[in-house]
Parts: C-alpha cells; sequence; structure tokens
C-alpha cells in the first residue's frame, strides 16, 4: 500500500472501488457468474476480430495520403465525440454521487488530491471502455500491416485524457451558467446531442448530396479531400500517430495529458465546492407549483400506465437517452422527405433504420419501467393480480413506442404501402424483443440507483442489440424478398433464443 | 372516516394458524396470532425474531411455507386480491416515487385501489391537511426529509381506507414532531375502528398506544397480552423491581427466558 494520504494511495482506493463496479456490471452483482460473463466477453472479442478483419484488412498498408488520413480522422473524431458524450456522463455522476463525499470532505485528507484522482480516473474508464471495441480493428491492422499500428494504442489513451478534460471543462461551464439544479439534465442532454449530431450532421449532409445514408461518404468524397488542409497541418497528427508517426503520437500525447492536467489543476480545488452545492440542489424541492391535480377515474391499469408515463417523462437521463435515439430519426425522416417525390430506392434504406430505432428505444425504456421500481412493495401489496404489474409497464413502454413510429410509419405508408406494411411488422417485433429481453433480465432496483451503478445486465444490453440489429436486416431483406429474409429471421431468433437461455430468470415449465 | 361499526364486533381482524416459513434457517416457526377488529396490537421482539417476515407474509409480500392467513375473515393465501383490498402495508423505508407529487401519489394509490375519485380527492385533502403536508402537495418527493416521505406513504395507506393497516417499524428515523403525527394519525384509525398490527423497537410506543403486545423470538410467540399480564407473566423475574416493571424490563426478562430454555 501507498502512503496514506498521498496521491497513489487515493488511486488505488479509487481504481479497487472502480473494479469492483465494473465486475458488478459484468456479473450483475453475482461472482458465480463471473465465468459465464469471461466468455461472453471472449466470444465477443473473438466475433469482433471478424468483423474488423472483414472491414478493415485491406487499409493495413495504407500510406499517409490525404484520402487516408481524411478517412482516419473522420473515425477518429467520430469516436472522440462519442467518448466525450461519455464521459460527461461519468463527471455528471461524479459530481452529482453522494455517497462518500460527505466522508472526504469532513477528514483532514486534501481533497484537492482525492478530486484530481477522481477526474483523471474518469479518464481512464473511457480508455477502458474503447479498448475493446477498438483493439479488434488495431489488432488486425498490426497483424496485417506491421507493428507501426501500435500507435493506434497511444491515441485511444490521449482520446480518453482529452474527452475527459473537454467533458469536465463543459460541465464546469455548465455549472456557472445553469446552476447546480439545472446543470444535471442540461449535461446529460449536452451529452446526448454532441455523441449523436455529428454523426447525424454527416448523415444529414450526405443524404441531401447524394441521397445516401452511409456516415462516412460526405468525408471520404473527393470534395472533402480537396478542401482538407495540407499534409504537414498539425490537424492530421491524431491519423498520423494511429499510422504510426512517432513524434506525432509523443506530440499528441503530450498535448492530450496537459490539457488534462491544465483541467485539473483549475477544476480540483473548486470539485468539491461545486458537488457540495448539488447537495442542496438535490434536497431543494422541484415541483410543478401550483398546477392542482384532479382525481381522475381510472382502471387500475390505467392509473398504473398513468404512473409509468410520468416517470419515464420524469426521468432526465432516460430522456436525453431518448432525445439521441429521436436525433437517430432524423436522417431517416430527412431521406423519407427527399426521396417523397422521386418514388423508389430509398425506402428499402428506411425499413432497418425505423426497426433498429424501434428495438433500442423500446429496450431503454422498458429496461427503466420494468427494473425501475420505486416502491414495489406498494404495488405488491396492492389489491391487483401480480401480472397487472408487468403489464401495465409493458403497455406503458409499447404505446410511446406507437406514438413516436406512428407518424413515419403513416407518411411511408402514403408513399409506398409495402415498405410501410414491412416496417410496421418490424418496428413490432424489435420492440417486443427488446421488452421480452429486458423482462428476462429484470432485476429490481430503485430508479435514483439506475445511473449510480449500472444495473442493466451485459448480456441483456448485447443481446437487445444484436436483435435489433437482426430484425432490422430482416426487415430490410423482407422488404426486397419475402423469403430471403428468412435467413437473418432466423438469426434473430436465434439470438433471442440465446439471451432467454442465458437470462436468469425461472424458466416457465 | 368511514365507521367499522358495521363490522361484527367479534369478527377477527387477524388469523394466523401454524404459520411456517424457512429461509437458510426457520425464521417463523408454527406461528399462531388473532387480533381482533379495531385492536392496536404492537409486536415485539429481537432483531431477527420473525417479526417483518410474519408482517409480509400477511401483506402478501412473501408466501408462507405452511399455515394459513385470514384478513378480516378473507383467505389471504387462496385470494390475495381481495384480503390487499381491505389492508394497507406500511414498511420502515417510505413505499414513494421520488418524481411524483404527494397528490399525485395519492392518486396513484386511489387508482391502484380503485376508489371512486369524487370519495378519494376530498380524502386525499384531508390527509394531506391532517399530516401537514397541504404546502407540499405539488412538490416532487424527492427533496423530501424522512419524516415527510413516511407522512406520504401513511397518507397513501389511509387514502384508500383500509380495514386493517400493518406497520413495520414505522417510527424509524422519524423526528419527534413527525412521529408525534404519526401517532396521532394511528390511534384516531383506532378510535373509528381500524384495526393496527404493528412492530417497533421503541418499547415506549408499544406501552402507551398498543391494546395488547404480542413478543415474538426464534419465529415463535412466547408471551401476549396487556402490558399487565405480560408483567404478571414475566413477574418472578421481575420480584425485586419496585413500583411495577417496565415493559423494558419485562420484554427484556421474557426474552432472556425463552433464551435460557431453549
Amino acid at each position: 500500500m501507498a502512503q496514506p494520504g498521498t496521491a497513489l494511495w487515493f488511486a488505488q482506493h479509487e481504481s479497487r472501488l472502480a473494479w469492483r463496479d465494473w465486475l458488478a456490471t459484468m456479473t450483475a452483482g453475482r461472482r458465480e457468474r463471473l465465468p459465464r460473463a469471461l466468455i461472453a466477453i471472449a466470444v465477443f472479442v473473438v466475433f469482433m476480430h471478424f468483423v474488423a478483419y472483414w472491414m478493415v484488412g485491406r487499409y493495413a498498408n495504407a500510406v499517409a495520403d490525404k484520402e487516408t488520413l481524411v478517412a482516419i480522422s473522420a473515425s477518429v473524431l467520430l469516436s472522440w465525440f462519442l467518448m466525450v458524450s461519455q464521459a460527461m456522463e461519468s463527471t455528471t455522476r461524479a459530481f452529482y454521487a453522494r455517497s462518500d463525499l460527505d466522508l472526504i470532505l469532513s477528514s483532514p485528507a486534501s481533497a484537492e488530491k482525492v478530486f484530481a484522482v477522481r477526474i483523471s480516473t474518469i479518464a481512464l474508464p473511457m480508455a477502458m471502455m474503447a479498448l475493446p471495441l477498438a483493439a479488434p480493428f488495431i489488432d488486425v491492422l498490426i497483424a496485417r500491416g506491421g507493428w507501426r499500428w501500435m500507435g493506434a494504442y497511444g491515441l485511444i489513451v490521449a482520446m480518453g485524457a482529452t474527452a475527459t478534460a473537454l467533458a469536465v471543462g463543459l460541465t464546469v461551464v455548465l455549472f456557472r451558467v445553469t446552476g447546480p439544479k439545472r446543470t444535471r439534465l442540461v449535461a446529460q442532454i449536452v451529452a446526448a446531442v454532441i455523441g449523436a449530431a455529428f454523426v447525424i450532421g454527416l448523415q444529414v449532409t450526405a443524404i441531401l448530396s447524394y441521397g445516401t445514408l452511409s456516415r462516412a461518404s460526405a468525408l471520404q468524397s473527393q470534395t472533402a479531400v480537396a478542401h482538407a488542409p495540407g499534409l504537414g497541418s498539425i490537424i492530421w497528427w491524431p491519423a498520423r500517430a494511429a499510422l504510426g508517426d512517432g513524434v506525432a503520437l509523443i506530440g499528441v500525447l503530450a498535448l492530450s495529458f496537459a490539457l488534462l492536467a491544465a483541467i485539473i489543476a483549475l477544476v480540483a480545488p473548486r470539485f468539491g465546492e461545486y458537488a457540495v452545492t448539488t447537495s442542496g440542489a438535490a434536497l431543494s424541492p422541484a415541483g410543478n407549483g401550483r398546477r392542482s391535480v384532479i382525481f381522475r377515474s381510472r382502471s387500475q391499469r390505467g392509473a398504473l400506465r398513468r404512473k409509468e408515463w410520468t416517470l419515464l417523462r420524469r426521468d432526465p437521463w432516460l430522456v436525453s437517452q431518448t432525445l439521441m435515439q429521436m436525433l437517430y430519426l432524423i436522417p431517416p425522416a430527412v431521406l423519407l422527405w427527399r426521396s417523397f417525390d422521386d418514388g423508389n430506392g430509398a425506402y428499402q434504406l428506411l425499413v432497418p433504420v425505423l426497426v433498429m430505432a424501434a428495438g433500442q428505444l423500446a429496450g431503454g425504456l422498458s429496461w427503466l419501467a420494468i427494473s425501475g421500481e420505486d416502491a414495489p412493495d406498494l404495488v405488491a401489496t396492492a389489491p391487483i393480480p401480480a401480472s397487472f404489474i408487468v403489464q401495465a409497464k409493458i403497455e406503458a413502454v409499447l404505446s410511446v413506442i406507437a406514438i413516436v413510429f406512428a407518424p413515419l410509419l403513416a407518411v411511408l405508408a402514403i408513399a409506398s404501402p409495402w415498405h410501410a406494411l414491412i416496417t410496421c411488422g418490424g418496428i413490432v417485433i424489435a420492440a417486443g424483443t427488446a421488452t421480452s429481453i429486458q423482462l428476462w433480465f429484470r432485476t429490481k432496483a430503485k430508479r435514483s440507483q439506475f445511473r449510480r451503478r449500472q444495473v442493466s445486465s451485459r448480456v441483456a444490453t448485447f443481446a437487445e442489440a444484436f436483435s435489433s440489429i437482426g430484425w432490422a436486416a430482416t426487415a430490410a431483406v423482407a422488404a426486397a424478398n419475402l423469403w430471403l429474409a428468412i435467413a437473418p429471421g432466423l438469426v434473430a431468433v436465434t439470438v433471442v433464443a440465446g439471451a432467454w437461455l442465458m437470462s436468469p430468470r425461472p424458466k416457465p415449465a | 372516516m368511514q365507521n367499522f361499526a358495521s363490522l361484527a364486533p367479534d369478527l377477527f381482524a387477524l388469523e394466523i394458524s401454524g404459520l411456517v416459513k424457512r429461509f437458510d434457517r426457520l425464521a417463523v416457526d408454527h406461528l399462531d396470532l388473532t387480533v381482533r377488529a379495531g385492536e392496536f396490537y404492537a409486536l415485539l421482539g429481537p432483531n431477527g425474531a420473525g417479526k417483518t417476515t410474519t408482517l409480509r407474509m400477511i401483506a402478501g409480500l412473501l408466501r408462507p411455507d405452511a399455515g394459513t392467513i385470514r384478513v378480516a375473515g378473507v383467505d389471504a393465501l387462496a385470494d390475495p386480491v381481495a384480503a390487499k383490498h381491505v389492508m394497507a402495508w406500511i414498511s420502515d423505508e417510505p413505499m414513494i416515487y421520488d418524481k411524483l407529487t404527494p397528490q399525485e401519489y395519492l392518486e396513484f394509490i386511489a387508482g391502484l385501489w380503485d376508489i371512486a375519485p369524487e370519495l378519494a380527492a376530498p380524502r386525499a385533502h384531508e390527509l394531506l391537511h391532517w399530516l401537514d403536508l397541504l404546502p407540499h402537495a405539488h412538490e416532487r418527493c424527492e427533496g423530501f426529509s424522512k419524516g415527510m416521505q413516511q407522512k406520504v406513504a401513511l397518507a397513501g395507506a389511509l387514502v384508500h381506507e383500509p380495514q386493517v393497516i400493518i406497520l413495520d417499524e414505522p417510527l424509524t428515523g422519524l423526528d419527534a414532531g413527525s412521529a408525534r403525527q404519526v401517532k396521532n394519525v394511528l390511534r384516531e384509525r383506532v378510535r373509528s375502528g381500524g384495526t393496527i398490527i404493528m412492530t417497533t423497537h421503541i418499547l415506549e410506543v408499544a406501552e402507551r398506544m398498543a391494546d395488547r403486545i404480542g413478543v415474538i423470538a426464534h419465529g415463535k410467540l412466547i408471551a401476549e397480552g396487556t402490558l399487565e399480564e405480560l408483567r404478571q407473566q414475566a413477574g418472578d423475574k421481575n420480584a425485586g423491581v419496585v413500583g411495577g416493571a417496565s415493559l423494558e424490563d419485562t420484554f427484556l426478562a421474557l426474552v432472556t427466558e425463552q433464551a435460557e430454555a431453549a
């Protein structure tokens, strides 16, 4: 152990907590599930290597010409935006998590040191999270293109550091501007928008100029290459670093850590102060003021549904996540609008996008609605059959899906009834399976604890994502040829069946 | 408030017989317990005696391994929904929603218990007024103190006018003011004919408020009766105590006796 009270000692403490947190997330709180979780990770990593081989294998011997630099920079920038978005999430959580803050602030230890360590440990999970996703790609590039691609790993570390620095800076600015009471919600929305805006902006540009939905097409285009700065520009440093340019890598790393250090030096002394103001904010009443609630006549199910809607609406995290998913629907909407008059083709692209979005949205909503119950004992002692409780939650979630997607489907139906029919079927199945997966993996927790300790099972998250992708593919193929859709449909069914087999729920006999 | 005089005076609010629940060890061991309608019954016992487990089985939150439970004449195991209609459960952790206002919470509960809005609305107003919650009726519960949250939960339990209220340590963590309000509301409830079954660690509360007291240890009822009757049961142990033993002395004597016998 390090000397108590030193930064190293705090770092040990923080990393122990982070490790246990991670372990709890992976195993959903049960140690005996660790082997299964590790196998799942291993399978995922191997699978990702195949995907990576297929996607980037041929770029392994790329040279640092302008087109390569534009392409690498674009992917780096995209991932970096997502990292900033994630880091903002973590920062707000660090500001508002009150569990040990009072202990730290009331101890004679230097709070500044603790917070400096804590801010740096926001950067660590960023890099940790990006690694399993990026590593397969980098590994493939190393295997085929040589050790120079090792630089990409260094670049990820630098991205984690800068993303954290920017996120902490942004959050503090928000604190100053909007005050502690609103920062949480605003920061979450900003994080969601940052995460989504860049991608969506690219897509909308691409659609408007080329009529396709590929996010990279705008950046790979000749216009982008022609307008990009010269090869010597500092803008290409990150891309050069990934390509194995040692000088560029050292430069990028040095700049990133300098930025993070500067932010830590600026924020750490005031972190405690900010965090303390949040406690007052959390306690001050937030309400809808004078509005008086009229007791309305409702069925018991109606009362349950209404409660779910109110709670979903008042969950800032969910609102920001949903907002992000809705933002992703803008490009398909633009595409729909663009291709409305020139007829065919583009509808084909809309089908999977809508189905995928429905699956993801249903998954997010139902996770919170089904697993998050603040007063389980209350509803359990209510004079209603137990099945009502879950049914009402599912109804609440699916009706939100219906409200979101009905207008899009209606427009699509005018343009192409066949595509609308396939999409509608896909949405129903995707939303239904996403909800079922959350049902199988449901836990019991208070909603307020959901962000503090992510209680959602990783298996459920991946199963939900893969089944959404599977149904989206099935719908896309079905729109072209109904019979061919059997193959992707079987894959999706396999994913769902696999999730069911792995779920901890007692199986009906 | 509704009058429960319509109930037959000899009707039992709660009849438990042969109740068994086993977790790793036997938590409730062939427990028999009856509480008359209109009675304030306090359940005492050392930590881990099986009080909460028993109450959770009565409230329909846990399924017993064996035994029968009748609440206001209804077989709670055969027809849990009917039993829950006449019952309210309050635990030491207030069962409320952070993101709902007290008013919305009461509306939700009225909906769950299927109470007509024209009955529920004035009742909710009355309860909020009674518990000093009216000024906060439209604020979200997330910022409330523990005492206020517990009062909101209590209002929720009373808004559907249950015949039987089951409380598990309802006064834990409450300040003196809130605790008194809760106690007053409970007394008022008994006065208008309701039945209250409550566990508590605060012996003074049981001493002052309860009509009858039951003492549980190792999942069994080891003593039952009015304070006076309990004193007599523990009599020889308290022979030396001048001026009548307090409930604390009596309780400790009973529990020690049981532990020695075991």
